[in-house]
Protein backbone atom coordinates (compact mmCIF):
# COMPACT_ATOMS: atom_id res chain seq x y z
CA UNK A 1 0.00 0.00 0.00
CA UNK A 2 3.06 2.55 0.63
CA UNK A 3 3.89 2.06 -2.89
CA UNK A 4 0.50 2.91 -4.23
CA UNK A 5 0.54 6.05 -1.79
CA UNK A 6 4.05 7.10 -3.35
CA UNK A 7 2.84 7.49 -6.85
CA UNK A 8 -0.60 8.72 -5.77
CA UNK A 9 1.06 11.53 -3.74
CA UNK A 10 2.93 12.65 -6.71
CA UNK A 11 -0.64 13.95 -8.78
CA UNK A 12 -1.97 16.16 -5.97
CA UNK A 13 0.10 19.65 -6.45
CA UNK A 14 1.97 19.90 -3.22
CA UNK A 15 0.98 21.94 0.49
CA UNK A 16 3.80 24.16 -0.18
CA UNK A 17 2.81 25.31 -3.78
CA UNK A 18 -0.81 25.62 -2.59
CA UNK A 19 1.16 28.16 0.73
CA UNK A 20 3.31 29.84 -2.33
CA UNK A 21 -0.17 30.76 -4.45
CA UNK A 22 -2.12 31.83 -1.39
CA UNK A 23 1.14 34.23 0.09
CA UNK A 24 1.28 35.41 -3.49
CA UNK A 25 -2.08 36.91 -3.14
CA UNK A 26 -2.13 38.26 0.23
CA UNK A 27 1.43 39.71 0.30
CA UNK A 28 0.43 41.66 -3.66
CA UNK A 29 -2.76 42.38 -1.20
CA UNK A 30 -0.91 44.12 1.11
CA UNK A 31 2.11 45.90 -0.57
CA UNK A 32 -1.26 47.58 -2.62
CA UNK A 33 -2.52 49.00 0.08
CA UNK A 34 1.06 50.02 1.69
CA UNK A 35 1.21 52.51 -1.16
CA UNK A 36 -2.40 54.39 -0.58
CA UNK A 37 -2.07 57.50 0.70
CA UNK A 38 -2.73 58.03 4.86
CA UNK A 39 -6.13 59.56 4.52
CA UNK A 40 -7.33 56.41 2.00
CA UNK A 41 -9.28 54.19 4.51
CA UNK A 42 -10.98 57.22 5.91
CA UNK A 43 -12.20 57.97 2.16
CA UNK A 44 -13.45 54.64 1.58
CA UNK A 45 -15.31 54.48 4.86
CA UNK A 46 -16.75 57.89 3.57
CA UNK A 47 -17.18 56.83 0.05
CA UNK A 48 -19.31 53.72 1.56
CA UNK A 49 -21.24 56.01 4.15
CA UNK A 50 -22.55 57.90 1.04
CA UNK A 51 -23.68 54.91 -1.13
CA UNK A 52 -25.15 53.49 2.01
CA UNK A 53 -27.65 56.61 2.23
CA UNK A 54 -28.95 54.88 -1.31
CA UNK A 55 -28.26 51.25 -0.96
CA UNK A 56 -27.59 48.84 1.72
CA UNK A 57 -23.78 47.74 1.10
CA UNK A 58 -21.58 45.90 3.19
CA UNK A 59 -17.89 47.04 3.50
CA UNK A 60 -16.61 44.03 1.70
CA UNK A 61 -18.82 44.69 -1.89
CA UNK A 62 -16.98 47.84 -1.89
CA UNK A 63 -13.31 47.82 -3.46
CA UNK A 64 -11.35 50.93 -4.04
CA UNK A 65 -8.10 50.89 -5.38
CA UNK A 66 -5.16 53.13 -6.47
CA UNK A 67 -3.22 52.37 -9.67
CA UNK A 68 -0.43 54.46 -10.27
CA UNK A 69 -0.20 53.13 -14.11
CA UNK A 70 2.43 55.62 -14.97
CA UNK A 71 4.49 58.11 -13.41
CA UNK A 72 2.08 61.40 -13.88
CA UNK A 73 -1.26 58.94 -14.00
CA UNK A 74 -2.79 57.42 -10.68
CA UNK A 75 -6.47 56.25 -10.98
CA UNK A 76 -9.04 55.78 -8.24
CA UNK A 77 -10.81 52.76 -9.28
CA UNK A 78 -14.18 52.06 -7.16
CA UNK A 79 -15.82 48.97 -7.77
CA UNK A 80 -19.11 48.31 -5.95
CA UNK A 81 -21.02 45.33 -6.11
CA UNK A 82 -24.62 46.01 -5.82
CA UNK A 83 -26.87 43.55 -3.92
CA UNK A 84 -29.66 41.62 -6.06
CA UNK A 85 -33.04 42.89 -6.65
CA UNK A 86 -35.27 40.89 -4.15
CA UNK B 1 29.79 55.64 12.80
CA UNK B 2 28.62 51.94 14.15
CA UNK B 3 26.01 49.85 11.42
CA UNK B 4 22.70 49.95 13.46
CA UNK B 5 21.43 46.45 12.27
CA UNK B 6 17.84 45.41 13.58
CA UNK B 7 16.50 41.82 13.79
CA UNK B 8 13.28 41.61 13.32
CA UNK B 9 10.30 39.12 12.10
CA UNK B 10 6.77 40.39 13.31
CA UNK B 11 6.18 36.83 14.01
CA UNK B 12 7.16 35.86 17.38
CA UNK B 13 9.33 32.12 17.98
CA UNK B 14 11.23 32.42 14.57
CA UNK B 15 14.38 32.66 15.94
CA UNK B 16 15.18 36.34 16.16
CA UNK B 17 17.20 36.05 19.59
CA UNK B 18 18.95 33.41 18.54
CA UNK B 19 19.61 35.34 15.01
CA UNK B 20 20.70 38.15 16.98
CA UNK B 21 22.93 36.31 19.53
CA UNK B 22 24.55 34.59 16.97
CA UNK B 23 25.19 37.46 13.86
CA UNK B 24 26.58 39.39 17.23
CA UNK B 25 28.78 36.81 18.30
CA UNK B 26 30.17 36.13 14.72
CA UNK B 27 30.70 39.95 14.21
CA UNK B 28 33.28 40.29 17.25
CA UNK B 29 34.78 36.84 16.34
CA UNK B 30 35.23 38.80 13.38
CA UNK B 31 37.15 41.30 15.18
CA UNK B 32 34.34 44.04 15.05
CA UNK B 33 33.26 45.48 18.27
CA UNK B 34 30.25 44.92 18.80
CA UNK B 35 27.12 45.02 21.51
CA UNK B 36 23.56 43.59 21.21
CA UNK B 37 20.84 45.39 22.27
CA UNK B 38 17.29 43.45 23.82
CA UNK B 39 14.77 45.62 22.72
CA UNK B 40 11.72 43.10 24.38
CA UNK B 41 10.84 44.83 27.25
CA UNK B 42 9.01 42.83 30.48
CA UNK B 43 9.99 39.50 28.43
CA UNK B 44 14.18 39.98 28.12
CA UNK B 45 15.45 36.64 27.04
CA UNK B 46 18.88 37.67 25.21
CA UNK B 47 20.88 37.33 28.31
CA UNK B 48 19.84 33.88 28.24
CA UNK B 49 20.42 33.18 25.37
CA UNK B 50 23.72 34.72 25.59
CA UNK B 51 24.30 32.84 28.87
CA UNK B 52 25.05 35.88 31.37
CA UNK B 53 21.82 36.39 32.73
CA UNK B 54 23.46 36.32 36.50
CA UNK B 55 25.38 39.43 35.33
CA UNK B 56 22.37 41.61 34.91
CA UNK B 57 22.35 44.29 37.67
CA UNK B 58 21.32 47.30 35.02
CA UNK B 59 19.45 47.65 32.20
CA UNK B 60 18.40 49.63 28.95
CA UNK B 61 15.24 50.99 30.28
CA UNK B 62 17.71 52.03 33.67
CA UNK B 63 19.99 53.93 31.01
CA UNK B 64 17.17 55.42 29.09
CA UNK B 65 15.65 57.45 32.20
CA UNK B 66 19.12 58.48 33.84
CA UNK B 67 19.11 56.20 36.25
CA UNK B 68 22.45 54.37 35.61
CA UNK B 69 24.93 55.16 32.70
CA UNK B 70 26.19 52.69 30.13
CA UNK B 71 29.28 51.25 31.30
CA UNK B 72 26.80 50.19 34.64
CA UNK B 73 24.37 48.51 32.62
CA UNK B 74 26.80 46.98 29.60
CA UNK B 75 27.47 43.61 30.25
CA UNK B 76 30.86 42.03 28.71
CA UNK B 77 30.43 38.92 27.46
CA UNK B 78 32.39 36.26 28.33
CA UNK B 79 34.06 35.11 25.15
CA UNK B 80 35.01 38.01 23.55
CA UNK B 81 36.52 41.29 24.10
CA UNK B 82 35.24 42.72 21.39
CA UNK B 83 31.34 41.87 22.50
CA UNK B 84 28.86 43.35 24.91
CA UNK B 85 25.13 42.55 25.64
CA UNK B 86 22.57 45.65 26.69
CA UNK B 87 19.68 43.98 28.33
CA UNK B 88 15.96 44.65 28.54
CA UNK B 89 14.39 45.46 31.75
CA UNK B 90 11.95 42.84 33.07
CA UNK B 91 9.93 45.24 35.22
CA UNK B 92 9.19 48.16 33.12
CA UNK B 93 6.57 48.74 30.30
CA UNK B 94 7.34 48.98 26.67
CA UNK B 95 6.46 52.55 26.83
CA UNK B 96 9.35 53.21 28.31
CA UNK B 97 11.51 53.24 25.12
CA UNK B 98 10.84 56.80 24.11
CA UNK B 99 11.94 57.61 20.18
CA UNK B 100 14.60 60.45 22.14
CA UNK B 101 15.49 58.17 24.74
CA UNK B 102 16.64 55.08 22.24
CA UNK B 103 17.80 57.69 19.85
CA UNK B 104 20.80 58.99 22.38
CA UNK B 105 22.02 55.63 23.41
CA UNK B 106 22.12 54.75 19.95
CA UNK B 107 24.12 57.59 19.65
CA UNK B 108 26.80 57.26 22.82
CA UNK B 109 26.97 53.59 21.46
CA UNK B 110 28.10 54.28 18.07
CA UNK B 111 30.88 56.49 19.64
CA UNK B 112 32.11 52.82 20.66
CA UNK B 113 31.16 49.98 18.74
CA UNK B 114 31.51 49.50 15.05
CA UNK B 115 28.29 47.27 14.73
CA UNK B 116 24.73 47.73 17.30
CA UNK B 117 22.25 44.65 16.78
CA UNK B 118 19.16 45.26 18.00
CA UNK B 119 17.01 42.17 19.24
CA UNK B 120 13.55 42.85 18.19
CA UNK B 121 10.39 41.96 20.20
CA UNK B 122 7.69 40.60 18.33
CA UNK B 123 4.59 42.02 17.14
CA UNK B 124 4.69 45.78 15.74
CA UNK B 125 4.15 47.59 18.74
CA UNK B 126 6.33 49.99 20.66
CA UNK B 127 8.98 47.89 21.37
CA UNK B 128 9.19 46.38 18.07
CA UNK B 129 9.08 49.74 15.95
CA UNK B 130 11.53 51.92 18.38
CA UNK B 131 14.12 48.74 17.74
CA UNK B 132 13.92 49.12 13.96
CA UNK B 133 13.74 53.32 13.81
CA UNK B 134 17.18 53.97 13.90
CA UNK B 135 18.43 51.00 11.67
CA UNK B 136 20.86 50.79 8.65
CA UNK B 137 20.36 47.37 7.83
CA UNK B 138 17.54 44.95 8.69
CA UNK B 139 17.23 41.51 9.07
CA UNK B 140 14.21 39.83 8.88
CA UNK B 141 14.14 36.69 10.39
CA UNK B 142 11.37 33.95 8.32
CA UNK B 143 10.43 31.06 8.41
CA UNK B 144 9.25 28.88 5.71
CA UNK B 145 5.65 28.99 6.78
CA UNK B 146 2.69 31.05 5.77
CA UNK B 147 2.39 33.27 9.06
CA UNK B 148 5.80 33.88 9.04
CA UNK B 149 5.80 35.35 5.39
CA UNK B 150 3.13 37.49 5.77
CA UNK B 151 4.06 38.99 9.05
CA UNK B 152 7.74 39.95 7.50
CA UNK B 153 5.74 41.51 4.52
CA UNK B 154 4.01 43.45 7.02
CA UNK B 155 7.60 44.34 8.65
CA UNK B 156 8.75 45.26 5.39
CA UNK B 157 6.41 48.09 5.18
CA UNK B 158 7.23 49.23 8.25
CA UNK B 159 10.58 49.55 7.52
CA UNK B 160 9.21 51.33 4.05
CA UNK B 161 7.15 53.81 5.96
CA UNK B 162 7.55 53.92 9.81
CA UNK B 163 11.42 54.09 10.15
CA UNK B 164 13.76 57.61 10.60
CA UNK B 165 15.64 56.74 6.85
CA UNK B 166 11.75 56.30 5.41
CA UNK B 167 10.99 59.57 7.90
CA UNK B 168 13.79 61.75 6.60
CA UNK B 169 13.64 60.29 3.22
CA UNK B 170 17.23 59.31 3.27
CA UNK B 171 18.73 55.94 1.88
CA UNK B 172 16.01 53.41 2.57
CA UNK B 173 17.37 50.63 5.04
CA UNK B 174 18.81 48.04 3.33
CA UNK B 175 16.70 44.73 3.69
CA UNK B 176 17.54 41.52 4.43
CA UNK B 177 16.12 37.91 4.23
CA UNK B 178 17.35 35.26 6.66
CA UNK B 179 15.66 32.00 6.74
CA UNK B 180 15.56 29.98 9.89
CA UNK B 181 14.28 26.17 10.62
CA UNK B 182 14.80 25.56 7.16
CA UNK B 183 14.36 21.46 6.07
CA UNK B 184 15.06 20.59 3.28
CA UNK B 185 13.96 17.21 3.03
CA UNK B 186 10.35 18.58 3.93
CA UNK B 187 11.04 21.14 0.64
CA UNK B 188 12.19 17.93 -1.40
CA UNK B 189 8.96 16.50 -0.65
CA UNK B 190 6.62 19.50 -1.23
CA UNK B 191 5.86 19.47 2.11
CA UNK B 192 7.64 23.33 3.11
CA UNK B 193 8.17 26.71 0.64
CA UNK B 194 12.25 26.83 -0.81
CA UNK B 195 14.20 28.96 -0.44
CA UNK B 196 13.24 30.37 -4.29
CA UNK B 197 9.82 30.07 -3.35
CA UNK B 198 10.17 32.81 -0.37
CA UNK B 199 12.50 35.16 -1.74
CA UNK B 200 10.15 35.22 -4.88
CA UNK B 201 7.50 36.10 -2.04
CA UNK B 202 9.30 38.80 -0.37
CA UNK B 203 11.48 39.70 -3.20
CA UNK B 204 14.17 41.19 -0.86
CA UNK B 205 18.02 40.02 -0.67
CA UNK B 206 18.59 36.35 1.03
CA UNK B 207 21.30 36.63 3.49
CA UNK B 208 21.26 33.83 4.69
CA UNK B 209 19.86 29.70 5.57
CA UNK B 210 19.26 28.08 8.52
CA UNK B 211 19.20 24.41 8.61
CA UNK B 212 16.06 23.14 11.28
CA UNK B 213 19.09 21.69 14.08
CA UNK B 214 18.89 19.99 17.08
CA UNK B 215 22.45 22.03 18.00
CA UNK B 216 19.76 25.52 18.02
CA UNK B 217 18.20 24.09 21.28
CA UNK B 218 21.31 22.82 22.61
CA UNK B 219 23.04 26.14 22.69
CA UNK B 220 20.16 28.14 24.46
CA UNK B 221 20.26 25.19 26.80
CA UNK B 222 23.76 26.40 27.74
CA UNK B 223 23.54 29.79 27.09
CA UNK B 224 25.83 29.79 24.25
CA UNK B 225 25.10 31.43 20.90
CA UNK B 226 24.57 29.01 18.77
CA UNK B 227 27.70 30.03 16.06
CA UNK B 228 30.12 29.21 18.84
CA UNK B 229 28.90 25.33 18.22
CA UNK B 230 30.99 25.50 14.76
CA UNK B 231 30.22 21.60 14.15
CA UNK B 232 27.00 21.73 13.84
CA UNK B 233 25.09 22.91 10.98
CA UNK B 234 23.20 25.74 12.04
CA UNK B 235 26.29 27.78 13.21
CA UNK B 236 28.27 27.38 10.37
CA UNK B 237 25.14 28.54 8.30
CA UNK B 238 24.92 31.42 10.89
CA UNK B 239 28.83 31.34 10.24
CA UNK B 240 28.18 32.34 6.67
CA UNK B 241 25.68 34.61 7.18
CA UNK B 242 27.96 36.70 9.23
CA UNK B 243 30.71 36.46 6.49
CA UNK B 244 27.93 37.66 3.22
CA UNK B 245 27.38 40.60 6.08
CA UNK B 246 30.58 41.75 5.83
CA UNK B 247 30.40 41.54 2.17
CA UNK B 248 32.65 37.96 1.55
CA UNK B 249 30.46 36.06 -0.90
CA UNK B 250 29.98 32.94 0.61
CA UNK B 251 27.70 29.95 -1.17
CA UNK B 252 24.84 29.22 0.39
CA UNK B 253 25.42 25.33 2.42
CA UNK B 254 22.67 22.79 4.17
CA UNK B 255 19.96 23.46 1.01
CA UNK B 256 20.30 19.76 -0.14
CA UNK B 257 18.89 16.68 1.63
CA UNK B 258 22.05 15.02 3.42
CA UNK B 259 22.23 11.75 1.57
CA UNK B 260 22.16 8.56 3.44
CA UNK B 261 24.27 6.19 2.62
CA UNK B 262 23.51 2.57 1.99
CA UNK B 263 24.46 1.40 5.69
CA UNK B 264 22.62 4.33 6.58
CA UNK B 265 19.60 3.47 4.93
CA UNK B 266 19.76 -0.62 6.26
CA UNK B 267 21.14 0.50 9.80
CA UNK B 268 19.62 3.94 10.14
CA UNK B 269 21.40 6.73 11.69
Amino acid sequence: MALIDYFRSKKSPSSASLAKERLQIIVAHQRSERDTPDYFPKMKQEIIEVINRYITISEDQVSVNVDQNDENLSVLELNVTLPEDK
Amino acid sequence: MAQIIVVTSGKGGVGKTTSSAAIATGLALEGHKTVVIDFDIGLRNLDLIMGCERRVVYDFVNVINGEANLNQALIKDKRSNNLFILPASQTRDKDALTKEGVGKVLEDLSKDFEYIICDSPAGIEQGAMMSLYYADIAIITTNPEVSSVRDSDRILGMLQSKSRRAEQNLEPIQEYLLLTRYSPKRVTTGEMLSVEDVEEILAIELVGVIPESQAVLKASNSGTPVILDNESDAGKAYSDTVERLLGNNVPLRFLEEEKKGLLKRIFGS
